[in-house]
């Protein structure tokens, strides 16, 4: 139904847009809406021509009285089972403000067609009957308000014709709801006696309510504000899609809080690579100058090509959501199926998805009852908080700092069954550290150094796949060995056959990949062993954290043979097979490699021989003081 | 970001969401303003092209405006452009007063063209403010496996997150412009200067407000000639969009009943 008229006033005098403010109108099933939504928009001159007499009509020919609910009562359905089922919008002005509403179904049975009415609001409208009272649905609509994240409320207390209009009942119920609120977190911006079927309260105060002073229904919608997008927060443009139709490849999203430009430094969580904007992509003009802000669909190009995938975010460097496989949330659940501790679900983050499981349920409640009995399970429409363990990492943000990434929504079987606010995230992922009580060595390291004739390190061999790592790893650990020291060789092949044979290929595995071999060889590097790594570890972000992890110890290697040798040589066919399509995620043919800009040396294979390139990796572990020189040296060790 | 620039956002964030979460779409183009939008929107979410086809179920009876604005602008917008005919009258349920039933023919001829295509959503230009029912719609709404809507389980749908998970053989229809309205509509269409069918002018005190089947829509009296005169009109008016469309005023029930049965 179309419903634009003509304003109660003109637009704002500086011509500007009005602001407009979705609401919803909440509350127990029969204690007004529809009578509410009808009188306001006869109230505001919003009806349109012929509709309150095609419905008269109607009621006549069926011999029941005409009720103002009626209007909105568009479905047969409706009409046959006496109750408004789905969220239906209206729009209507106010002096300073177009008001898109929103009804949504006070049923229990459709608290699902209420959430989705709900979540797109920017103001409630609680109703509460005047003889019944704060009632079961009254709560669960109060309390599921918060959980949706609307903020802007207010309460009215309607049939007041019921009760005479006594100034104490409209205090008794006023108190009673407003204490609930509050506990919740929640200020009601107005509460107002109305009878919505003799009009008293909604756009007029009358005698009957003389006693309050209060604004009217009207007024206090006219002083809702409109969501403003969050501007001021940290950057997050979680990524919807990679296109490349042409010869762009553009990373698309919205930006759901702070904005970006062309030049800025971003990095891509939870992988944390690290890259420029290069262009701001859009159609028709293309590129785009200027800052970008949040509520914008846009698409970026980069400076590099990097691995992105769908649900990775875009932040900026410095202030970058965390990345976790563990998060605790408060949700609502809808399903039939009550949510219970083990089960497997879907959770969705904005565009990011992974299977989930629940790992711990506290705090299971009816938000509907007033004694707050807790549950082991999660019942439908009920709510709780949740610990849950994620099969793939995902970036996040707590909600109280940044309300759209800091919420989620629970999928079954393919279908929307809850959704909720995330609380905190790595809840539980590392064990507190009072715990871990590590059992030190029976020796001391200079007993180790005084016999290997070396301090313990962490050589890191980093280069395309067939550069020559794993050949200089080899002979530099015999050149070790044959000098009676004691190092160990960590293949990243080999240890991806064991201990990370639950790792995929995906950029997290790879990070986590590249994490344990790091604290692996740096254990070893404690107790005295040279850990020689070899690793194509492509990732610059990925190989600072190795360094990170083993400190001092690290002495990364760059072997920088050229790309077009390494693939000549391919000792086990994989620069063929990945040519052919059939190796996914190959470093090497394309340009995911990231070279260090800071090794402790760099080594060209193709123009020196092996024991050459040893030579110059002892060379470089002597001056940076991990092999001892001189029978001196060795001396002033015992 | 102005009015404008959020709906339009919106709009790009669930044209995306489509694309990426199901396997084959298209999007349906009735001609008319508003799926000529959905176009545009399509070419800004995509960088230029709209990377699915366009699907024109045909009944044969639109104005030769219509069909002329389709081969011109299928050409110049590069759409996969695809017309699937309806089947004859006859086959339609003949309980249905007239109009209603020559609407129910274009659905008979959308489920053909499902059936021959298999597309798992179908992007259609609805919107919440043109009629009562269509209120009641989600974003992404499931359809069964007979194409048709079940208004009372339809899934919850919140803080832009779909149900993109048909039932294997079902489908989904997808409202990229359902939180628009007619105004927005114009508004847009002014802003980024996208062509329309002249019919929506006015001539001789006449002009069409949505455009239909030749023998089932009519057009509304009207002196406005221009968007921005269209505009004002809608300011003032409170005659419904949908008013020159006849099979909405048959019985108090008809378009729901052809919404439950899949029209569009």
């Amino acid at each position: 139904m179309n419903m634009i008229v003509t304003p109660a006033s003109p637009a704002t005098p500086n011509g500007t847009t009005r602001p407009q403010v979705r609401i919803v109108i909440v509350g127990h099933v029969d204690h007004g809406k529809s009578t509410l939504v009808g009188r306001l928009l006869h109230e505001t001159g919003s009806l349109p021509d012929g509709k309150l007499e095609m419905l008269k009509a109607v009621s006549a020919r069926r011999g029941m009285p005409f009720e103002w609910s009626f209007l909105l009562d568009a479905l047969q359905t409706e009409r046959d089972q006496g109750i408004t089922i789905d969220t239906t919008q209206i729009r209507f002005r106010t002096n300073s403000r177009d008001i898109v509403l929103i009804d949504a179904p006070g049923h229990a049975e459709f608290l699902r067609n209420m959430i989705t009415g709900a979540s797109q609001a920017d103001g409630a409208v609680l109703i509460i009957d005047a003889l019944e009272g704060v009632r079961d649905q009254t709560r669960r609509h109060g309390y599921l308000l918060h959980l949706l994240g609307v903020k802007q409320v207010a309460i009215v207390v309607n049939k007041m014709d019921r009760v005479d209009f006594s100034a104490e009942r409209f205090k008794e119920i006023s108190d009673e709801i407003s204490a609930h609120l509050q506990s919740l977190g929640v200020t009601p911006t107005a509460v107002i006696p109305i009878s919505a079927r003799d009009g008293d309260g909604v756009a007029m105060r009358t005698d009957r309510i003389g006693w309050y002073k209060g604004p009217t229904v009207v007024e206090a919608l006219d002083q809702l504000e409109p969501a403003r997008p969050l501007e001021a927060l940290a950057l997050r443009l979680p990524v919807q899609a990679i296109y490349k139709f042409d010869d762009r490849r553009i990373v698309a999203g919205r930006i759901e809080s702070g904005s970006l430009i062309a030049g800025d430094e971003i990095v891509i969580m939870p992988a944390g690579k690290i890259a420029r904007i290069k262009t701001v992509e859009s159609w028709p003009a293309t590129p785009i100058a200027g800052r970008q802000g949040a509520g914008r669909s846009v698409g970026i190009t980069l400076d590099r090509e990097l691995f992105i995938e769908r649900g990775d975010i875009v932040a900026h460097t410095g202030s970058a959501p965390r990345e976790t496989r563990r998060l605790r949330a408060r949700i609502f659940w809808l399903h039939d199926k009550p949510l219970a501790k083990g089960d497997q679900l879907l959770v969705r983050c904005g565009p990011k998805e992974s299977r989930a499981t629940v790992v711990a349920i506290e705090k299971a409640v009816d938000p509907g009852e007033l004694s707050s009995v807790e549950n082991k399970a999660i019942g439908r429409n009920h709510v709780g908080e949740i610990d849950i363990s994620l099969s793939n990492p995902i970036a996040t943000d707590p909600y109280t700092e940044n309300p759209r990434t800091g919420r989620l929504v629970i999928e079954v079987s393919g279908r929307i069954a809850g959704g909720g606010l995330v609380l905190s995230v790595d809840a539980g992922q590392r064990a507190e550290p009072v715990d871990i009580v590590p059992v030190e060595s029976a020796l001391r390291l200079d007993e180790r150094s005084a016999r290997y004739r070396h301090n313990g390190a962490v050589v890191w061999l980093t280069g395309l796949p067939a550069s020559g790592k794993s050949t200089l790893a080899k002979a530099l650990e015999r050149r070790l060995f044959t000098n009676g020291g004691s190092p160990i060789l960590l293949d990243g092949d080999t240890l991806r056959a064991g201990l990370n044979s639950d790792l995929g290929f995906s950029a997290a595995d790879r990070s986590e990949n590249i994490r344990r071999l790091a604290e692996v060889a740096t254990h070893l590097a404690r107790n005295g062993h040279i850990a020689i790594v070899a690793a194509v570890s492509p990732a610059r972000e990925d190989r600072a954290t190795a360094r990170r992890i083993a400190d001092t110890a690290f002495r990364e290697i760059h072997v920088a043979t050229p790309a077009g040798v390494c693939e000549e040589r391919d000792p086990k066919g994989h620069y063929k097979k990945a040519r052919a399509g059939a190796l996914a995620s190959f470093t090497g043919i394309g340009n995911d490699y990231e070279a260090p800009q800071a090794a402790e040396l760099v080594i060209d294979t193709s123009t020196r021989t092996v024991a050459e390139a040893v030579d110059e990796i002892e060379q470089m572990l002597k001056t940076s003081g991990v092999l001892f020189d001189e029978v001196v040296d060795l001396a002033a060790n015992i | 970001m102005d009015h404008l620039d959020q709906l339009e956002a919106q709009s790009i964030y669930i044209f995306r969401e489509a694309f990426a979460r199901l396997k084959k779409i298209a999007l349906l183009w009735s001609l008319g303003k508003d799926s000529n939008v959905m176009i545009w929107l399509a070419r800004k979410a995509f960088f230029g092209r709209m990377p699915f086809p366009a699907l024109h179920v045909d009944t044969g009876k639109k104005f030769p405006e219509m069909y002329r604005f389709r081969d011109h602008y299928g050409k110049e917008w590069d759409l996969d452009l695809r017309v699937e005919p309806c089947p004859p009258i006859d086959a339609v349920d003949p309980t249905l007063p007239p109009a209603a039933r020559s609407a129910a023919r274009k659905t008979e001829g959308l489920k053909m063209a499902l059936g021959k295509y298999g597309f798992d959503g179908l992007i259609a230009g609805i919107r919440r403010d043109e009629e009562a029912t269509r209120a009641k719609e989600r974003v992404f709404s499931p359809r069964g496996l007979e194409g048709n809507w079940d208004v009372r389980d339809q899934p919850p749908e919140f803080w832009d997150h779909f149900n993109a998970s048909p039932p294997q053989g079902a489908h989904l229809r997808i409202h990229p412009i359902l939180h628009w309205t007619e105004a927005d509509i114009w508004a847009y269409t002014k802003r980024e200067n996208i062509p329309i069918i002249p019919l929506y002018l006015s001539q001789n005190g006449k002009r069409y407000r949505s455009l239909g089947d030749q023998d089932i829509t009519n057009p509304v009296v009207s002196t406005a000639s221009t968007i921005d005169e269209i505009l004002v009109e809608l300011e003032q008016t409170k005659v419904p969009e949908r008013a020159g469309r006849a099979l909405d005023h048959e019985t108090e029930d008809a378009f729901e009943r052809l919404r439950v049965a899949g029209y569009l």
